[in-house]
């Protein structure tokens, strides 16, 4: 079982009754020749190893090798103890998750590229307070890395995940799509509502350009880990309440690519141009070695 | 187009900060350390590009000693790549190459030394997402990832070593997945790189050797 883009994929679950993850899992056990268990089994250590991520920066605050960041997680997850989180519990902990695996990252911790280490937080951002808000299963959670997996893979093979080549909105903007997807099929969405949902975070986080202070992934990708999460909770939300979309996602994938290859050279991850060169960060960087 | 599975996605599982500049650098260096047939003693990197440019920040130094002794891209010991080497007795130095445009933004040159002074040189660039390729060995231009089981033959340039090649994975029912032949000019060392599907049987190296024309064999499980 194999598919190229979403019409194929969204065909192949309403032939066979089934969801986004069901056919990517078997499409993996196809094309690798490998049983569901032993797919299964890896996808469960890259869940325990996002959730790790996620959690430990909570208690144990971590410098960036940069210096850019780090506490930011703590921070956040003791204003939300206080009860005045302004984004509610559900994308108050997905933000707080996400920022802590970037706060991890930079700091050369161990964190699952998803679908890359810049972009990192989304997913498990989303999952991980999706699963402590509903009392998700971990079993029903490896079904979400699937569906975001196949979101993540058909994004890779018809246009770019790799912010030197479309702009932050290939990194993060398809982590967001990815985790929205999932978001959708772990609340009972159907798979069409799912990939509606990766078409709109795309469609709000288009154009988004790659500028990272002193080259380095620190800052402001840890900041836009947070507004990926946010993306993709309120693309869930518009998608599952049976709002549908008239551009769908193999098209709204190939605008995102398009508009990537047009981004300027000195905002595609050169740290040339946007946030990079800000007064601010020039003065943090000590001028360009 | 070449598979993506689910955990090209949701992978690799990674030390932090970049998968190109971290994770990629790491793959490079651990491919390199693996055509190492005697013990590290010395290991010097040339940076180019973004590699020389960030490598601090990103952990590219870490990640580039850590994987020339092996350490996989999700070895937390990584992050006391240095330590560990001195520990080791590995003399190691970082050093920034001239910029030349025409090559890939994300290269390294890791120049390696074993016990007995044999000196061996490799060129590795991180493609992005941790994904890496090998483009030159000791002044040859070659092009492989390291992601299938691969065997590198160093040879001379002489009628019938590649059909003897070919002959010792055939007779072992080997299926090779990409084959390649690069060479310095002609009837000087070449070089012979075979990637395949399946795993590489241990007689492999040996049966390679007993042509007299083969000079080393290096075999690289991924």
């Amino acid at each position: 079982m194999d598919f190229k883009n979403c019409e194929e994929l969204l065909n192949l679950c309403d032939k066979m009754q089934w969801k986004i993850s069901d056919v990517m899992r078997q499409r993996e056990a196809d094309l690798t020749e490998q049983p569901f268990d032993v797919i299964n089994e890896r996808m469960k250590k890259a869940w325990e190893i996002m959730k790790d991520s996620a959690k430990k920066p909570l208690k144990e605050p971590v410098k960036s090798m940069g210096g850019l960041i780090g506490g930011e997680a703590k921070k956040l997850s003791a204003h939300h103890e206080k009860g005045m989180s302004v984004c509610g519990g559900v994308i108050s902990r997905g933000i707080t998750y996400a920022m802590a695996v970037l706060e991890l990252n930079a700091s050369m911790g161990l964190i699952v590229a998803a679908p890359t280490a810049g972009s990192s937080g989304v997913v498990p951002g989303v999952l991980l307070s999706l699963q402590e808000e509903y009392k998700i299963s971990d079993e029903r959670i490896l079904d979400g890395l699937m569906t975001a997996g196949a979101v993540g893979y058909i994004a890779t093979r018809n246009a770019t995940v790799a912010g030197a080549v479309g702009g932050c909105q290939a990194e993060i903007g398809v982590a967001a799509a990815m985790a929205a997807a999932a978001a959708v099929e772990l609340m009972s969405g159907t798979p069409r509502q799912a990939m509606d949902a990766a078409s709109v975070v795309l469609m709000n986080m288009l154009g988004l350009v790659c500028d990272p202070v002193g080259g380095l992934v620190e800052y402001p990708c840890q900041n836009r880990n947070a507004a990926g999460v946010a993306n993709a909770f309120v693309a869930a939300e518009i998608s599952l309440s049976g709002v549908s979309q008239l551009i769908p996602f193999d098209e709204m994938l190939a605008v995102m690519y398009s508009v990537g290859r047009r981004i300027p050279y000195e905002l595609r991850e050169t740290a040339l141009g946007g946030c990079a060169t800000a007064p601010s960060a020039c003065a943090f960087c000590g001028g360009c070695k | 187009m070449s598979f993506i599975s689910v955990f090209d996605v949701l992978g690799p599982n990674m030390i932090g900060p970049s998968s190109s500049h971290t994770a990629g650098a790491d793959a490079i260096a651990r491919i390199a350390g693996k055509m190492m047939n005697g013990k590290l003693k010395e290991v010097k990197f040339i940076l180019y590009g973004s590699f020389a440019k960030t490598y601090r920040g990103h952990g590219t130094d870490k990640a580039l000693l850590g994987g020339v002794m092996g350490f996989g891209t999700d070895d937390i010991r990584i992050r006391d790549s240095f330590k560990i080497a001195e520990e080791r007795g590995i003399k190691y130095s970082f050093v920034q190459g001239e910029d030349d445009t025409d090559m890939h933004p994300n290269t390294v040159d890791i120049i390696m030394t074993d016990s007995k002074g044999t000196k061996m040189s490799v060129r590795g660039e991180s493609l992005g997402g941790g994904k890496a390729r090998i483009s030159r060995i000791n002044d040859v231009e070659v092009d492989f990832t390291g992601e299938y089981a691969s065997v590198i033959v160093v040879q001379r340039d002489k009628p019938g070593v590649v059909a003897h090649i070919t002959k010792c994975l055939s007779d072992r029912n080997i299926n090779v997945a990409f084959m390649r032949l690069f060479r310095e000019s002609k009837g000087e060392t070449a070089y012979t790189i075979v990637e395949s599907d399946d795993r590489l049987p241990e007689d492999i190296a040996v049966k390679l050797r007993e042509n007299q024309n083969i000079l080393e064999v290096v075999v690289i499980e991924p």
